[in-house]
C-alpha cells in the first residue's frame, strides 16, 4: 500500500503516500498551516475549522487535518476566503475565551495566543460573551488546574484521556452553546478517575488545563534563611530541560542543570536517579523473594506478576482501575518519595541538620508527582517527605526568572551523599528503563555474571512499541539461587496507560505469564511525561530516548548495586535491601479507589 | 441504591452492554425513574465497563435523557418559531398559573415538571406540547386547561 499520490499546494508539485492528508503534504513543502484541535498523537477531530483551505474545483473550504491528499488535488493555503475563514474562527473563539493574557500561566507559550497574535487581531469583531458564560475553575487537585474560561473545546484532552489513557476522565457534555469539557457529574479533577498524569495538559493548546505550580513556594524557601532547600532532578529533566531554554530536542544538560540549580540558590543539588539506583536494589531483591516464595515455598500468597510501581499515574490508575490487583504492584515507593523519605531521615542524620527545617523539591517530567507527594502514604520521615513538586517546565521557568543564560553556563556535578548515580537510574526516564535496570543487576546478583547483552543494551525492551515482551534465560546460576536454574524470566514493559490496560487485560483473562511488569503512565515513559517541555511529538520522544541512552552509555558505572553512595547508604543505614528500616522508609502500600 | 442496580443490571441483560446499548439503557431508566442520578449513572458505567464522564457526556446531551428529579408528567412546551407566533406565551402563562410552577420547576407533590423545548416537528398546528410522550397541538388556553384538568383528576 505504498502508493503515493500526487498534488499541487500553491503552485508546487508535491507527491505523497496515499492516506496521508493535505496538511501532511503541506508540511512537507515547508507550508505552515495553523491548527488547534489536530495533534499527531491523536485521532483526527476536524472540528475547530482554523486549518481551512481552498480546493480548486470545491465550493466549501476543506478542513487540510483531515481531508485526505488525494491525485490531482489543487490546494491554495493561502487565499483572501481561506484567511477570512481563519480570522473568523479564532476571533469566535475569543469571543467566548476569557483572553487574560496578562495573568494566564500560558502567556507566551499559548498556541491560541501565537495564533492571535499571527492574525494580528486587535479588536472584538464579535460580541464578549465571557461574562454570560458562568465559567468555573477546578483548583482543588494538587496536580493539575481546569479553567472553562480558557477552553476551546478542541477536545485534544478528551482524546488523549480516551485513546491514549484510557481513562476518559474527561468527556464532552452538554451540546451547542453549552458544550462543555466535562469530568463525571462535574466534580473536581481531584475527586475523580483521572491519574494526574498530565497527558492532557502537554496538549492543550491553551491555558485550559496546566500543571499546579509551586512557584513562588520554592522561592520563598530559597530566601528563607532559615530553611536548608534540597533538590533532587528525576533522570528525564536532564534530556528536555533545554528545550525549554532554546536548544535542540535531545541535547543533554546533565552539567548545566545541576549548576543553574546551584545558582538559584538551593542549598543542596542531588539526584532522583540515586534513588532511581536504591529503587532497583529494593525492587530487584523484591522480584526475587517473590519468586522465591513461589517456586520454592510453593506459597499460593504470593503475588506475581509483579508490576512496578514509579510511575504515579500508573498507581492511581490501578488503585481506579484495577483495585483487585494493588498486591501485584511492587511495594516499593517511586524514586521521588524514596528520596524524600530519606532526605528528611538518613541525608539530614549525616549533615546535622534539623530536619524540620528541610525544605525537600523536586524537579520532575510529571505532574502527577505532585499528587503523589502530597499522599498522605508519603510522611514517613515524621513530615511531608517531598514539599514541592515541580515540572520541567516550571524549572525552567525559574532558570529565566533568575536571569541565568542557560546555554553558557558550564557543567557542574551534583552534590554527593544523594548525588551519585549509575546510568541504570538514568535510563529510569525511558520506557523500558526500569527494566533493563532491573535485569542488569537481578542477572547479576543471581548468576555472578553481567547480562548477556552486548554493552549492557537490553534492546528488546527499549523502543517505541506500546507493549515490548522480553525473555531471559536464567541459567549457571550462584549456589544460593539454584532455584532459578533454567528459568526463563518473562518480562513486559507497557507505556500510555492504553498499553497498560491491555497488559492487565490479559493478566486478568490469564493469558499471560510474565513474572515482571514495567508500566509507565506516559507514552515513552517518563521522557514524554506530562510536566515535560512543550510541545512533545512521536519525534521528540524519540530524541529524547536517544539522549537518555546516550547519557547512559557516557556514564563511568552502568549499574545500581554498583553505586558507591548505594553501597554507602545499605552499610551506614538500610542495613540491606528489605530491610525493617527499607521496609519503614521506602516501601508502601495503596488502596482501592472508585472509578468513577 | 440496591432497585437502581437491579434495574441497570436488567437493562443491559436486556439491550446488551456495548456502547450502542447506552442509549436504550439510559431511556430505559429514565421511563422507571423520571430522570438519571449520579448513582444511576455510575452503575451504567460499572456494568458496562466505561468511563463515567462519558456516560454524564452522553446524558447531559440529549434533551429528553434528564438528568434532574423531573414530576410524573414532564410537560415540554414548544418554545420555537412558528408555535411562539402562534401564542405560545399566552399557553405558558396559563400552565404557570394552573400548576403553579414556572419554566424548570417541578410541582411540590412532584407530579408535574415544566419545561420549554425545540420545535417538536407540529409546526403547523401550533402551538404544541409534550406531556410524556403524547403530543397536544393547536393549543389554546381553553384546551391547555382541560388537558392540564385531566391530569390533574387522573393522578
Ligand atoms: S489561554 Fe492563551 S490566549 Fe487565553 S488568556 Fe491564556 S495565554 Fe491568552
Ligand atoms: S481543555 Fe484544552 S485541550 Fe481540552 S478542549 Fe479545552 S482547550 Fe482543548
Ligand atoms: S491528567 Fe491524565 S488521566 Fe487526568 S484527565 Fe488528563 S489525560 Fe486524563
Ligand atoms: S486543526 Fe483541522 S479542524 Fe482543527
Ligand atoms: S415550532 Fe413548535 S412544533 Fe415546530
Amino acid at each position: 500500500m505504498a502508493n503515493t499520490v500526487k498534488l499541487n499546494i500553491d503552485g508546487i508539485d508535491v507527491s505523497i503516500d496515499a492516506g496521508k492528508t493535505v496538511l501532511d503534504a503541506a508540511k512537507k513543502l515547508n507550508i505552515h498551516i495553523p491548527t488547534l484541535c489536530y495533534h499527531e498523537d491523536l485521532c483526527v477531530a476536524g472540528n475547530c475549522r482554523v486549518c481551512v483551505v481552498e480546493q480548486e474545483g470545491v465550493k466549501n473550504l476543506v478542513a487540510s487535518c483531515a481531508m485526505p491528499a488525494q491525485d490531482g488535488m489543487v490546494i491554495h493555503t493561502n487565499t483572501h476566503k481561506v484567511r477570512n475563514a481563519r480570522r473568523h474562527v479564532v476571533e469566535l473563539l475569543l469571543s467566548e475565551h476569557n483572553a487574560d493574557c496578562t495573568k494566564c500561566y500560558k502567556n507566551t507559550r499559548c498556541e491560541l495566543q501565537d495564533l492571535a497574535g499571527e492574525m494580528v487581531i486587535n479588536e472584538h469583531m464579535f460580541l464578549d460573551l465571557v461574562p454570560d458564560k458562568n465559567y468555573t475553575i477546578d483548583m482543588l487537585s494538587p496536580a493539575i488546574i481546569k479553567d472553562d474560561s480558557k477552553c476551546i473545546r478542541c477536545q485534544r484532552c478528551v482524546r488523549t484521556c480516551q485513546e491514549l489513557q484510557h481513562v476518559s476522565a474527561l468527556g464532552v457534555a452538554y451540546k451547542g452553546e453549552h458544550m462543555k469539557i466535562s469530568t463525571f457529574f462535574e466534580h473536581s479533577m481531584y475527586d475523580v478517575v483521572c491519574t494526574n498524569c498530565g497527558q492532557c495538559v502537554i496538549r492543550c493548546p491553551t491555558g485550559a488545563l496546566i500543571e499546579k505550580n509551586y512557584l513562588d513556594d520554592v522561592w520563598d524557601a530559597i530566601y528563607d534563611e532559615d530553611k536548608h532547600v534540597v533538590v533532587q532532578t528525576a533522570p528525564a529533566t536532564r534530556i528536555a530541560l533545554g528545550e525549554d531554554l532554546g536548544m535542540e530536542a535531545g541535547s543533554i544538560v546533565t552539567g548545566k542543570m545541576a549548576a543553574a540549580l546551584r545558582r538559584l540558590g538551593f542549598d543542596s543539588v542531588l539526584d532522583t536517579d540515586f534513588t532511581a539506583d536504591l529503587t532497583i536494589m529494593e525492587e530487584g531483591t523484591e522480584l526475587l523473594t517473590r519468586l522465591k516464595r513461589a517456586l520454592v515455598d510453593k506459597d499460593p500468597t504470593v503475588k506475581l506478576p509483579m508490576t512496578t510501581s514509579c510511575s504515579p499515574g500508573w498507581i492511581k490508575f490501578i488503585e481506579h482501575m484495577y483495585p483487585e490487583y494493588l498486591e501485584n504492584v511492587s511495594t516499593c515507593k517511586s524514586p521521588q518519595q524514596m528520596f524524600g523519605a530519606l532526605a528528611k531521615t538518613y541525608y539530614a542524620q549525616k549533615k546535622g541538620i534539623d530536619p524540620s527545617k528541610i525544605v525537600s523539591v523536586s524537579i520532575m517530567p510529571c505532574t502527577a508527582k505532585k499528587f503523589e507527594a502530597n499522599r498522605p502514604e508519603m510522611r514517613d520521615s515524621g513530615f511531608q517527605d517531598v514539599d514541592m513538586g515541580l515540572t520541567t517546565r516550571e524549572l525552567a521557568v525559574m532558570i529565566k526568572q533568575a536571569g541565568i543564560n542557560f546555554k553558557e553556563l558550564p557543567d557542574e556535578k551534583f552534590d554527593n551523599l544523594m548525588g551519585e548515580s549509575s546510568g541504570a537510574g538514568v535510563i529510569f526516564g525511558a520506557t523500558g528503563g526500569v527494566m533493563e535496570a532491573a535485569l542488569r543487576t537481578v542477572y547479576e546478583i543471581v548468576t555472578g555474571r553481567e547480562v548477556p547483552f552486548e554493552n549492557l543494551k537490553i534492546t528488546p525492551v527499549r523502543g517505541m512499541e506500546g507493549v515490548k515482551e522480553a525473555a531471559v534465560k536464567i541459567e549457571n546460576v550462584l549456589p544460593a539461587w539454584s532455584f532459578l536454574e533454567g528459568v526463563e524470566l518473562k518480562t513486559v514493559v507497557a507505556h500510555g496507560l492504553t498499553n497498560a490496560d491491555k497488559v492487565m487485560q490479559a493478566v486478568k483473562n490469564g493469558t499471560a505469564d510474565w513474572h515482571f511488569i514495567e508500566i509507565m503512565a506516559c507514552p515513552g515513559g517518563c521522557l514524554g511525561g506530562g510536566g515535560q517541555p512543550i510541545p512533545t511529538t512521536p519525534e521528540i520522544r524519540k530524541k529524547r530516548a536517544e539522549a537518555i541512552y546516550r547519557e547512559d552509555e557516557g556514564m563511568a558505572i552502568r549499574k545500581s548495586h554498583e553505586n558507591p553512595e548505594i553501597q554507602q547508604i545499605y552499610k551506614e543505614f538500610l542495613g540491606e535491601p528489605l530491610s525493617d528500616k527499607s521496609h519503614w522508609l521506602l516501601h508502601t502500600h495503596y488502596n482501592a479507589r472508585k472509578r468513577v | 441504591m440496591p432497585e437502581i442496580k437491579e434495574l441497570v443490571k436488567g437493562l443491559a441483560d436486556k439491550h446488551g452492554r456495548n456502547r450502542e446499548s447506552l442509549l436504550p439503557i439510559l431511556q430505559g431508566i429514565v421511563t422507571e425513574e423520571r430522570f438519571i442520578s449520579d448513582v444511576a449513572m455510575a452503575e451504567v458505567a460499572k456494568e458496562l465497563d466505561m468511563s463515567a464522564a462519558l456516560v454524564y457526556g452522553t446524558a447531559t446531551f440529549y434533551s429528553f435523557l434528564d438528568t434532574e428529579p423531573r414530576g410524573k408528567y414532564v410537560i415540554r412546551l414548544c418554545k420555537t418559531i412558528t408555535c411562539d407566533m402562534k401564542g405560545k406565551k399566552q399557553i405558558l402563562k396559563t400552565i404557570e398559573d394552573l400548576l403553579k410552577i414556572k419554566v424548570g420547576e417541578t410541582s411540590k407533590d412532584k407530579n408535574f415538571t415544566l419545561l420549554e423545548t425545540n420545535c417538536l416537528g407540529w409546526c403547523h398546528k401550533g402551538p404544541a406540547m409534550l406531556i410524556n410522550d403524547q403530543v397536544f397541538t393547536e393549543l389554546d388556553e381553553d384546551k391547555v386547561t382541560e388537558i392540564i384538568d385531566d391530569y390533574i383528576r387522573n393522578i
